[in-house]
C-alpha cells in the first residue's frame, strides 16, 4: 500500500514536472515545517462528452478551467467530487478517490456549486459552532449573520457564505464553479483576493471553473481550457 | 345469537343508492360518475369472488392452500405499491423493496399475533389467518406505499439539496435525513390517525362488522385493539424497512445521489 502510494506521489511529481517546463511556476514543494503537500491530480479523466483529461493542480495553486457552457465545466467538476461516475483516476496528495470513503473523499475536495443550497431556516445552522467568530471581514457580514434566516439573503450573499461554509470544512482541494457568478465588481476583486490568500496560506489546491478573462488573468497560475472533448492548456496570457 | 343473513336483492337497494349518487353527479357534472361505477362494480366483484375462495378454503383448511392465497395477496399488495408511486425505481426494485417490506412485517407480525396472542388450532385456522393478513397487508400497503411515493418524490425535487450536502462532505444517510423523516411520517400518519380517533370519531369498520355479527363488544373492542396495535407496528416496521431500502438504492456505492435510478409512471 505505501509503496503503491509512493509511486503515485512520484508519478503526481513528475506530469507537475512537466507542467513546469511548459511554463507554470509552481511553489517549492520541500518547504520544512509546513503542512504535507496535496496536490489533485486528474488522470485521463472521462466524464460526458470529455475525454482523456488529465492534470495537475499543486497545492495552493489555482488552476482556471474555462469554456462555452454546456461543454461539460461542471460535469468535470462534478466527477473530481465524485458525484458522477466517471472513468480515469482522479487523486488528492497520492491517495486515489476510491481507497477511502466518497463522503471522506468529499469533505477533503470540497465542491462548491454555481447556485448553493440552503436546508435550514437559521444561516447558523450550516456552519461549525464556532464559525461565526472566526467569519472573515472581507466577505462582508457582521457577525449576527449566523442569525439571519436564509430566506432574506441575495443570492451574492448566498455564494459568499458558501464559500465560508466550504473552506471551513478545511478542505485540501477546492472545486469552486463561477465562484462570484452573483457579485458585483467590486466585492468580486474583494472575494478574489480573500479567496487566493486563504488558498495559499492553507495550501489549498483549487480547480476554479470562469469566464471572465480578467478574472483568469488575475487569479490563475494555470488556464485549461475545453475544446470539444478535450481539456487543452493555454500557454501565456490571454 | 343469530346472524341475520341479507338477501342479494337488498344489496341492490343500497346499489340503488350509489346509482343515485352516479346520476346526479353526471347531471352536476361533477366528473365523479365513472370512477365511482367503476369503483363500485369492482368492489362487488371482488367480494363476491373472495366470498367464494373463503368458502371454499374455509372448507379445506389445508396450510397450502391458505399459503397460496396469502402468496397471491402479497403480489397484488406488491403492484398496488409499485401503482401508487408517482416516481418509482427502474426495474424490479420497486416491486421487490415494497412487497419484500410488506412481507417481513406484515407476515412476521400476524404469524406472532395468530401464535402467541390469538392461539387457535392449527395456528393457521384460516377463519384468524387470512382476515387478519387482510388486514396487516392492507394497511401496510398503505403505509409502504406513501412512503416510498413521498421518499422518491422529495429526492426527486430537493436533489440540489442533497448533492449540496454531499459536497460538503456528509454521508448520505445524512444527506438524506430530514427527507427519510418526511417520508416516515407520511406512511405512518394514517394509523397514528386512526389509532388517535379510534372509538371517539369513527367505529372501526372490523368492531362494527364483529358486533353486527354477534359477539359481545367486549371481546369486539378486545380484538380492535389487538389489531389496531399490531397494524401499526406492521405498518411501520414495513415503512421504515421500504424507507432504507429505497434510500439505499438511490445512491451508488460511492454514495452519488443516482436519479437515473428513478422512472416516471
Amino acid at each position: 500500500m505505501k509503496v503503491r502510494r509512493l509511486i503515485h506521489t512520484c508519478y503526481a511529481w513528475l506530469v507537475a514536472g512537466e507542467i513546469l517546463c511548459n511554463g507554470v511556476t509552481i511553489m517549492d514543494p520541500a518547504g520544512h515545517g509546513e503542512p504535507i503537500l496535496t496536490e489533485l491530480l486528474l488522470e485521463n479523466v472521462s466524464v460526458g462528452a470529455l475525454s482523456e483529461v488529465s492534470l495537475v493542480v499543486p497545492a495552493g495553486q489555482v488552476a482556471c478551467l474555462s469554456g462555452p457552457s454546456g461543454s461539460g465545466k461542471s460535469r468535470l467538476l462534478r466527477a473530481v467530487a465524485d458525484l458522477e461516475p466517471h472513468g480515469g483516476g482522479i487523486s488528492l496528495g497520492g491517495t486515489r478517490q476510491q481507497e477511502m470513503p466518497a463522503h471522506q473523499w468529499r469533505s477533503r475536495v470540497v465542491m462548491v456549486p454555481a447556485d448553493s443550497q440552503w436546508w435550514f431556516d437559521v444561516v447558523g445552522g450550516h456552519f461549525p459552532d464556532d464559525a461565526g467568530s472566526r467569519l472573515p471581514p472581507a466577505l462582508g457580514f457582521p457577525s449576527e449573520v449566523m442569525g439571519w434566516s436564509v430566506s432574506r439573503l441575495s443570492s451574492g450573499e448566498r455564494q459568499r457564505l458558501a464559500l465560508w461554509r466550504a473552506l471551513s470544512l478545511q478542505p485540501e482541494a477546492l472545486l469552486l464553479d463561477e465562484p462570484t457568478a452573483n457579485l458585483d465588481g467590486s466585492s468580486t476583486e474583494t472575494v478574489e483576493t480573500w479567496l487566493l490568500e486563504e488558498i495559499r496560506r492553507r495550501h489549498i489546491a483549487t480547480l476554479w471553473i470562469a469566464h471572465d478573462p480578467g478574472q483568469i488573468h488575475r487569479v490563475a497560475d494555470a488556464h485549461y481550457r475545453i475544446n470539444g472533448t478535450r481539456v487543452e492548456p493555454v500557454h501565456g496570457s490571454d | 345469537m343469530e346472524v341475520i343473513d341479507l338477501a342479494w336483492w337488498k344489496l341492490g337497494l343500497a346499489a340503488l343508492l350509489v346509482l343515485a349518487l352516479g346520476v346526479s353527479g353526471y347531471i352536476a357534472r361533477l366528473g365523479i360518475t365513472r370512477s365511482l361505477l367503476i369503483a363500485a362494480i369492482r368492489t362487488v366483484i371482488q367480494l363476491a369472488l373472495i366470498g367464494l375462495v373463503l368458502e371454499a378454503l374455509f372448507a379445506s383448511s389445508a396450510f397450502y392452500w391458505i399459503a397460496l392465497l396469502a402468496l397471491v395477496m402479497l403480489l397484488i399488495a406488491g403492484r398496488e405499491v409499485v401503482a401508487r408511486q408517482g416516481r418509482r425505481l427502474q426495474g424490479w426494485w420497486a416491486f421487490g423493496i415494497g412487497t419484500g417490506a410488506m412481507f417481513v412485517s406484515s407476515f412476521t407480525i400476524t404469524v406472532l399475533a395468530l401464535t402467541v396472542v390469538i392461539g387457535p388450532d392449527p395456528w393457521y385456522a384460516p377463519q384468524y389467518a387470512i382476515p387478519l393478513l387482510g388486514m396487516m397487508l392492507g394497511n401496510t400497503m398503505t403505509g409502504v406505499s406513501l412512503a416510498l411515493d413521498r421518499l422518491n418524490e422529495s429526492v426527486w425535487q430537493q436533489r440540489g439539496v442533497i448533492e449540496n450536502r454531499l459536497m460538503l462532505g456528509q454521508t448520505w444517510q445524512q444527506a438524506l435525513e430530514d427527507i427519510r423523516r418526511d417520508a416516515m411520517r407520511s406512511g405512518m400518519m394514517p394509523s397514528i390517525n386512526a389509532m388517535a380517533a379510534a372509538g371517539i370519531v369513527s367505529l372501526p369498520g372490523m368492531m362494527t362488522g364483529q358486533i353486527l355479527a354477534g359477539s359481545p363488544p367486549a371481546v369486539a373492542v378486545k380484538y380492535q385493539i389487538l389489531v389496531m396495535l399490531i397494524i401499526t407496528a406492521a405498518t411501520g416496521f414495513g415503512a421504515v424497512m421500504a424507507v432504507s431500502w429505497g434510500g439505499r438504492r438511490l445512491f451508488d456505492d460511492r454514495e452519488r445521489l443516482r436519479l437515473d435510478r428513478l422512472v416516471k409512471s
